[in-house]
């Protein structure tokens, strides 16, 4: 099989262009040489199977960040039958240098100028034969985002790959690696020779929208406003997709699944009813809300405005140690923390890449997102919904500041912040799909793994023994709660939340799941039914517990990966347990004192 | 002969020297930092944040202390 390398820098649209190319078959595989995962697809090309790899986004080969060393690392174990080189058309003059680079390693390439339309727009004109010509190898204009000039970009590539020249020899790249001078004067010459740029380069309308987002005093608060404005609208289109989608979940139950179980042992229907089905369609029921925000995200990411977050935000970042991409982190944490706390690598100053690991798994991610929905809805009015939510999150951040100041002196750095600022694009609808399509497969791999598996267990934990009524004191789900009965009960945390807590530790997905199988009961039934056993201040401290205390294995995992020490794990595991339970405790007691 | 940090926002300057360790000299120089490369100041965030720089076809947003290290010549208007 043939193996096809897309390598660029970053901001040049590169997944952009994967994800048309693959559509959706990327997967996440392993590589020899390198310790991350990279998205790869299985793509036909001139009649030959290959297989196109998603390399990270780097500046250069020079391998200083860790993204470059895993370019370098990969090129050095695995062989390739071909590079696609992504740069972006109105930046050639200074990306140039990473096409040297490539072209010194006597790599078989095709370069890819993306985002034409751009440089168009701007004025600048690229003579692509006569370029060419001087770096022998194909040179064409493309739009990822709109798919122009794609076609004649696979055709180049196609004609590369059925030449079937020998693929490359990873011993003969490693050494190269090691040697690569003289690129500046190589690429001055072919820019002066090849490209005009007009001396005085102005995007107008990045520079109109910046003018009012980056203001000196208005830049903050429109982008708190933004961001509240975005949950709010999440929340309005999201509910009653979700109140839909649950009605249909019920009526599958009781119109179908109820007659077919009707004749089958008591374990059994009560094992697949109120167990696995309860359990999975209380969170499937989520899914629209989900795919909206991620969608929503895809969308904030794709504009250019999470960088305009980051130079906001520095200055207040700087006193707590961090740094404007730590914000960011932050930002993407409220999706998932995995691929945030992968994000930090970009950091390469140790202290400060540990301290924004620190704080990422406090950020309020999607599952996370889920619980304090179903709580929400339970037991706020749809008024005051909002606001609760908002604070939520406003508690996230707090969290977050607090950890970062506290441990600043522990995390000491000077790395320094450079950031490059995009102008603004606008996502094709196509992008935006393609990223909700991927998020809902990526919800229903964890469904299968966590979800099923974790509802069967609670589902076994209250009914076993099963000489005692379900869900009592007596089942092994109460025998655990009284258990923790003595931490939890000064937080207003009751034996059936403290299950759903236990199993939230795996995953938050699970934990309305858990709820719906401890209480036997769905959708409408269960909020009511959730309504009449806690108050508004129990259901607040056990979302200020859920929000802190660590979001799933998956984090934890990837947190010991990334910073390669258990000590760190454990610091991070037991910080927010700790402050998690501080923070509850402090609110339930003094909302309780306060006579709520 | 000026800082980068020192210049006022909207002026122009041409870059005549950067004085930093290897790894900080190669990412200013991957994002287009290099000698006689013109380049003027757009903005700077509230509470000396940092500062939006353009070279060329680039925004870049850099801390006054990595401004610091980069020593400008202003055009004789």
């Amino acid at each position: 099989m043939k193996r096809i390398a897309l390598l660029g820098m970053p901001n040049t649209g590169k997944s952009t262009l994967f994800n048309r190319i693959s559509g959706a078959s990327a997967r996440v595989g392993n590589w020899p040489g390198i310790t991350v995962d990279l998205m790869s697809a299985k793509i036909l090309i001139g009649g030959h199977i290959a297989e196109l790899i998603d390399l990270p986004g780097i500046y250069d080969l020079h391998g200083f960040s860790e993204d470059e060393q895993v370019v370098r690392h990969f090129l050095a174990s695995n062989a390739v039958d071909l590079v696609i080189i992504l740069l972006n058309s109105s930046q050639i003059d200074r990306q140039l240098s990473l096409v040297l680079q490539i072209k010194k390693l006597n790599l078989p390439s095709v370069l890819a100028l993306n985002m034409a339309d751009e440089a168009k727009q701007t004025g600048i004109t690229i003579d692509t034969e006569n370029l060419a010509k001087a770096l022998k190898m194909p040179v064409l204009q493309i739009s990822a985002k709109y798919g122009d000039g794609l076609p004649k970009a696979l055709q180049a590539a196609t004609v590369i790959i059925n030449q079937n020249l020998p693929a490359s020899d990873p011993q003969v790249i490693s050494k190269l690696l090691q040697e690569d001078n003289q690129i500046e004067q190589e690429m001055d010459a072919l820019i002066q020779n090849n490209v005009q740029i007009p001396t005085t380069f102005t995007d107008s309308t990045t520079d109109k929208i910046d003018k009012i987002l980056l203001h000196k005093w208005l830049g903050l608060p429109l982008f708190f406003a933004a961001m509240f404005a975005l949950f709010q609208f999440i929340f309005t289109v999201g509910k009653p997709l979700q109140d839909g989608l649950a009605w249909a979940l019920q009526l599958l139950r009781t119109g179908m699944l109820e007659p077919l179980f009707a004749s089958s042992p008591a374990w059994l229907s009560g094992l697949m009813l109120d167990g696995v089905y309860n359990g999975v369609s209380t969170v499937a029921a989520f899914v629209p809300i989900i795919v909206l925000f991620f969608l929503v995200m895809a969308m904030v990411e794709d504009s250019g405005y999470l960088s305009r977050a980051a130079f906001l935000m520095d200055a207040l970042m700087a006193r707590m140690g961090l740094d404007g991409r730590g914000f960011v982190m932050m930002l993407m944490g409220f999706g998932c923390n995995v691929p945030a706390l992968m994000g930090t690598r970009i950091m390469r100053s140790r202290p400060m890449r540990l301290l924004t690991m620190l704080v990422i798994p406090l950020s309020l991610c999607s599952a996370r997102l889920q619980v304090f929905i179903f709580m929400i809805t339970a037991l706020f009015t749809a008024k005051q919904a909002p606001f609760v939510l908002f604070s939520l999150y406003v508690m996230s951040f707090l969290t977050m500041f607090i950890t970062a100041v506290l441990f600043q002196g522990q995390y000491k750095n000077s790395e320094p912040f450079i950031l490059e600022l995009p102008p603004y694009r606008f996502p094709t609808l196509r992008q935006i799909i393609l990223r909700g399509w991927q998020e809902v497969k990526h919800f229903l791999t964890r469904a299968s793994k966590f979800i099923v598996i974790g509802v069967v267990l609670v589902w076994a934990l209250t009914n076993f023994p099963s000489n005692v009524p379900p869900a009592s004191i007596g089942t092994f789900a109460g025998q655990i709660g009284t258990l923790f009965a003595p931490i939890l009960d000064p937080l207003g945390i009751n034996s059936q939340l403290a299950i759903a807590l236990i199993f939230g530790f795996v995953a938050k997905e699970i934990v309305v799941g858990a709820l719906a199988v401890i209480y036997g009961l769905q959708g409408d039934a269960l909020m009511t039914q959730m309504a009449t056993q806690i108050d508004w201040v129990q259901a607040m401290s056990f979302m200020l517990f859920t929000l802190i205390y660590t979001p799933c294995l998956s984090t934890i995992a990837t947190l010991k990966n990334e910073s390669k020490s258990s000590a760190f794990m454990w610091l991070s595991i037991a910080w927010s347990l700790g402050l998690a339970w501080v923070v509850s405790f402090v609110f339930y007691q003094g909302a309780r004192w306060l006579g709520y | 002969m000026q800082l980068l940090s020192q210049l006022k926002i909207g002026q122009q300057a041409v870059i005549s020297a950067i004085e930093a360790d290897e790894t900080l000299f190669h990412r200013l120089s991957a994002l287009g930092f290099r000698v006689g490369k013109p380049l003027s100041i757009i903005r700077q965030a509230n509470f000396s944040g940092p500062l939006q720089v353009r070279l060329g076809t680039t925004d870049v947003i850099l801390r006054s202390t990595e401004a610091a290290r980069i020593r400008i010549n202003t055009h004789s208007t």
